[in-house]
């Protein structure tokens, strides 16, 4: 008891714990750096990454929703506005689909939900709105980003079927 | 280098000028006067870049302590040269920014605030020595100068506390000014200790005194007050694990919540101004100034005489900087009460027992520092 007393005063004393603590830091001062130098460089993506979103269709082009509203009444954000009315062929279609993405959380609900695979996030996350407009995905909008993403969409969900 | 640019100014500028323009009478006194403006330019100048960029160090070395890399974007002419403009473009930023003054401030204490703790820090660099001759003001009680000019600092951050009239602003200058006070007397001591050894309050005697070799400079025979100089001049200049004052995370900024733009920078430059004043005198009472580390070693002393000798100030200011930012970058903040703890019963006792100590080295003339 004694003995520790003394010693833990002569280190105080002596400021022996800073010290320690100086050379750690001193130690990093010269490790290698881990900064990402973002627009140059980026960071691995995981294929479950939950980006902007986009609608998707089937090979023959026709769309994917059928408007089961599941995503809609998921959506813990209320994030989504789903219309919908019996096309002329009498499949039951969307009229309209709007994802507010000021509202959206990006917790990848209404992709879970989906059950024909048409709603999807992508990869993409450098984006911006100059307006709230800019920031409401419309069906069209939805539409033209799985068509141009359709590929890598497609890789994504089939590596992650696996677990599925 | 620096004499014959100086002789240059004075004798192909200055004197031309006032034969120009001043009375025949007058002229002798002018070019005094204009020599000195000059002088003080030479000092100033070079302190206020040296506070631009120790920003930059500053966000540099915490970068590189986190594992990251700090600033490195903004340059100059296109080319990014490690962000080296990124202390220009904060300064742009700050001055371009509007300065806000409370509707319930006292307004003409809350605008002198940032002037009162920028100017101490600023005027003690007239007694600063950086070579044997290289001083603006060569005065006789110079230690005792810089020591009233440090404790002055802290009129700044009381009246910016006071004059914001926010209770935050007034909270940080509280702490601010109990802190000072308490590391005042301990700083005075570690001050006191200094002049026993030297015998002088000049501030280029007491370097001259200490000549001889690395083992001559009194950080050997007055190692605790050193280090309790070095701590203590942590503590007043409000840094980490010092900033109780600031404290962001208790108490948002501190005595300076209210200020905007270049009110604020002006606190900021005060800041880092007196750490490298700090810095500069630590070097100077402890670590021989501007004198050689090498001084005394056969060899050595010849391969390095080329070196001037504001070089070996320069570098051990700048040593004692990088102390200040390893520092921030290691410690986190002394909880209040521990802070007087600290200084009232530690470091006050301490520096008493080591002054009588070094009183008693001085008589009994202990070499090699003392005989």
């Amino acid at each position: 008891m004694m003995i520790n007393n003394v010693k833990n005063y002569i280190q105080s004393l002596f400021l022996w714990e800073l010290l320690k603590g100086l050379h750690l830091t001193g130690r990093y001062l010269f490790k290698r750096k881990v900064t990402v130098q973002y627009p140059e460089e980026k960071t691995p993506q995981s294929h479950r990454f939950r980006g902007l979103h986009a609608l998707r269709r089937y090979p023959n082009g026709e769309e994917r929703c059928i408007a089961c509203k599941l995503c809609e009444a998921v959506c813990p954000a209320v994030a989504i506005t789903i219309e919908s009315e019996p096309r002329d062929d009498g499949s039951r279609r969307t009229t309209k689909y709007d994802i507010d993405l000021t509202k959206c959380i990006f917790c990848g609900f209404c992709e879970e939900s989906c059950p024909v695979d048409s709603i999807v996030e992508t990869r993409i996350f450098e984006y911006h709105g100059e307006n709230r407009e800019d920031l409401l995905m419309t069906k069209e909008k939805l539409l033209k980003v799985g068509d141009e993403e359709e590929d890598q969409i497609a890789k994504d969900r089939s590596r992650d079927a696996l677990y599925r | 280098m620096l004499e014959i640019l100086y002789q240059f100014i004075s004798e192909q500028v200055l004197s031309p000028i006032t034969a120009l323009i001043v009375p025949l009478d007058y002229q002798a006194q002018a070019l005094i006067v204009l020599q000195t403006i000059i002088k003080i330019l030479s000092v100033l100048v070079p302190v206020l870049v040296t506070v631009a960029y120790f920003t930059y160090a500053e966000r540099k070395v915490i970068g590189f302590i986190q594992g990251r890399i700090g600033p490195n974007r903004v340059g100059f002419f296109g080319f990014s040269l490690w962000g080296l403009g990124q202390p220009i473009a904060d300064a742009v930023k700050l001055i371009v920014k509007e300065i806000i003054i409370p509707t319930g401030s006292n307004r003409f204490l809350f605008v002198s605030a940032p002037v009162l703790s920028l100017a101490p820090s600023v005027a003690a660099w007239a007694v600063i020595p950086f070579d044997d001759t290289k001083v603006i003001a060569n005065i006789n009680a110079g230690l005792l100068y810089v020591l009233a000019l440090t404790s002055l600092a802290v009129y700044g951050v009381i009246i910016a506390g006071w004059a914001s009239n926010s209770k935050y602003a007034f909270l940080g200058a509280m702490r601010s000014a109990a802190q000072i006070i308490s590391y005042e007397i301990a700083m005075g001591f570690a001050l006191v200790g200094v002049l026993v050894a030297a015998g002088s309050l000049n501030l280029g005697e007491i370097v001259n005194a200490q000549s001889g070799s690395i083992i001559h400079w009194y950080w050997l025979p007055l190692f605790p007050l050193f280090v309790i100089y070095f701590i203590s001049g942590v503590a007043e200049t409000n840094r980490a694990p010092f900033d109780v004052a600031e404290g962001e995370s208790e108490i948002v900024a501190g005595f300076h919540v209210e200020y905007g733009g270049m009110a604020f920078s002006v606190f900021f430059m005060a800041e880092y101004a007196n750490m490298i004043l700090i810095a500069v005198l630590s070097a100077l009472l402890f670590c021989g100034g501007w004198l050689s580390p090498v001084q005394g070693i056969p060899v050595l002393e010849d391969l390095l005489a080329w070196v001037p000798p504001i070089l070996w100030l320069l570098a051990k200011t700048s040593f004692f900087m990088f102390l200040f930012l390893w520092f921030r970058a290691t410690f986190p903040r002394y909880r209040y009460d521990q802070i007087m703890r600290l200084g009232w019963k530690v470091f006050i006792p301490l520096t008493i027992v080591w002054l009588v100590v070094v009183s008693a080295m001085v008589v009994a003339d202990v070499p090699p520092w003392f005989n």
